[in-house]
């Protein structure tokens, strides 16, 4: 493992209008890190995660991601640097104009500029990497909530990210869908993938997570291994949250 | 009846004004061509100005787009042809009515647009842009296709409008469909002229028209 984090957050602030939603978050992510986010609803986890790459604009604050500044540059080394950064997100947003196929071709075509023949074996690859081979000239309408949030996250490991970002990939999903999402995601940790992932799945992040980070009113209240924060949580309000999602 | 019949459909009149017609047929296809290619293009980039984060840039689109669907196309194309010349400016029949239809036009089809664009999940923008694509990129392959899917019963619906708008443009004498076949009226003193060119019209539109509603079934179903 290197010592300089593949993703640092340092001092990240954000406010809506008067609100203060994130108060000054600092977070390391080292490589290969798994990191697991929990927190009640609107404690700011998805703004912060949003947050990572500028698809909210911080107040203050930095991001580094392989050690280079995102929030440093210009709009055209923001679109470089996004490409370091995948994201997955809850409602998958795949394009429903475009086959599978296309819709893992598409930025690597047009950000990365690889040839066409070179798009389309690396997005085979990655639809077989998330099981999603055989539908490939399929259009996302015609697939399960499950399916898609696969090919969506093929989408983005087929542009070669250094950090992946999850913000409850699951929470859309049927029950009996949420196995074959979470597989995917456990594969791509074992595979050595730098992880941040907002999720309710605590199995999930028993089993896989290297860190957990409990947030609540735009602060980190508490951080721990598994172990530690689901075993034995320390501060008051990590030990309500967590009686309250297990109760 | 048979004084009816002379009148509006004389088969000779309708046969020696044939050729005419066809050109003032010519001519209103090439007023169509050029308002609605140009009125698609413009129109879009008001409709972005009118969706932009930039306050100038908004308030501009907002009045363009206000001003001129308010003005009646006529009002504009007269004021248009006939006032420019008086500021030094002198600028064809042609390029009056395509000047003063675009301005018309291309308002509509901005607000088409726009009812478009913001009928594409905020989503899409979102997950194109996290992947590394320019907002460029993703307005071209992302957003506008899927923006123009939603909203193609009203822009087609908004291009029947212009063909027949450009009718209007026989009011500066440009020979057009209908001035021509007003012309062969005058000529001739018989009505058929008249009538061929409604056929014209019907033939020209009746497809688009089919195409909208098939469009809305389609949308709605
Ligand atoms: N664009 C916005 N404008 C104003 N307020 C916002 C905006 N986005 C988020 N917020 C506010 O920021 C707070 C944090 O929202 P956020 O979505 O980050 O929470 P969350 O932890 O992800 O919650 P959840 O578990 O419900 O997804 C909420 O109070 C929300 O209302
Ligand atoms: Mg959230």
């Amino acid at each position: 493992m290197a010592n300089r984090p593949m993703l640092e957050v340092v001092a990240l602030e954000k406010r809506f209008g008067p609100n203060t939603i994130l108060k000054k978050i600092d977070l390391k992510v080292a490589e290969s890190e798994l990191v697991f986010v929990i927190g009640p609803s609107g404690s700011g986890k998805s703004t912060m995660l949003r947050c990572c790459n500028r698809l909210e604009e911080p107040t203050s604050g930095d991001i580094l991601v392989n050690g280079r500044n995102i929030m440093a540059g210009t709009r055209r080394d923001l679109d470089r640097m996004r490409l370091q950064i995948g994201m997955v997100f809850q409602g998958f947003h795949l394009y429903p104009h475009m086959s599978v196929l296309k819709n893992v071709t598409l930025a690597q075509r047009k950000a990365l500029k690889r040839s066409k023949a070179e798009a389309d074996a690396r997005a085979m690859n990655m639809l077989e990497q998330v099981g999603m081979a055989h539908k490939a000239d399929a259009y996302p309408g015609e697939l399960s909530g499950g399916q898609q949030q696969r090919v969506a996250i093929a989408r983005s490991l087929a542009l070669d990210p250094k950090v992946m970002l999850f913000d409850e990939p699951t929470s859309a999903l049927d029950p009996e869908l949420v196995g074959s999402v979470l597989k995917v995601m456990k594969d791509l940790k074992s595979k050595g993938m730098t992880m941040v992932v907002v999720s309710h799945e605590m199995a999930f992040a028993r089993e896989t997570a290297d860190r957990v980070v409990f947030m609540d009113g735009g602060v980190v209240v508490e951080e721990g291994t598994p172990d530690e924060i689901f075993g034995a949580p320390k501060a008051e309000r990590t030990r309500a949250f967590l009686s309250r999602v297990s109760g | 009846m048979d004084i009816f019949i002379d009148q509006f459909f004389n088969i000779e009149i309708m046969r020696k004004s044939f050729p005419l017609l066809l050109s003032g047929l010519w001519m209103t296809l090439k007023l169509c061509s050029a308002v609605i290619l140009l009125g698609l293009i413009g129109g879009l980039f008001v409709a972005l100005g009118n969706m932009s984060e930039r306050r100038w840039l908004r308030w501009i689109s907002i009045a363009y787009t206000d001003l001129f669907r308010a003005l009646p196309p006529l009002v504009l194309l007269i004021f248009i042809y006939a006032g420019l010349p008086f500021a030094g400016i002198n600028i064809s029949p042609f390029a009056a009515v395509v000047i003063a239809f675009l301005l018309n036009n291309s308002s509509y089809y901005a607000e088409v647009y726009r009812a478009g664009l913001i009928s594409v999940a905020k989503g899409q923008w979102e997950a194109a842009q996290s992947t590394g694509l320019t907002p460029a990129q993703t307005l071209i392959h992302v957003v506008l296709p899927q923006a123009v899917r939603n909203v193609l019963p009203d822009l087609l619906s908004n291009t029947v409008e212009v063909v027949k708008l450009t009718s209007l443009a026989s009011v500066i004498s440009l020979s057009e469909l209908l001035y021509n076949a007003g012309m062969a009226r005058s000529v001739t003193y018989n009505a058929s002229p008249l009538v061929l060119a409604a056929l014209f019209y019907l033939v020209l539109l009746w497809p688009l028209v089919r195409l909208v509603s098939h469009f809305q079934r389609r949308l709605a179903a």
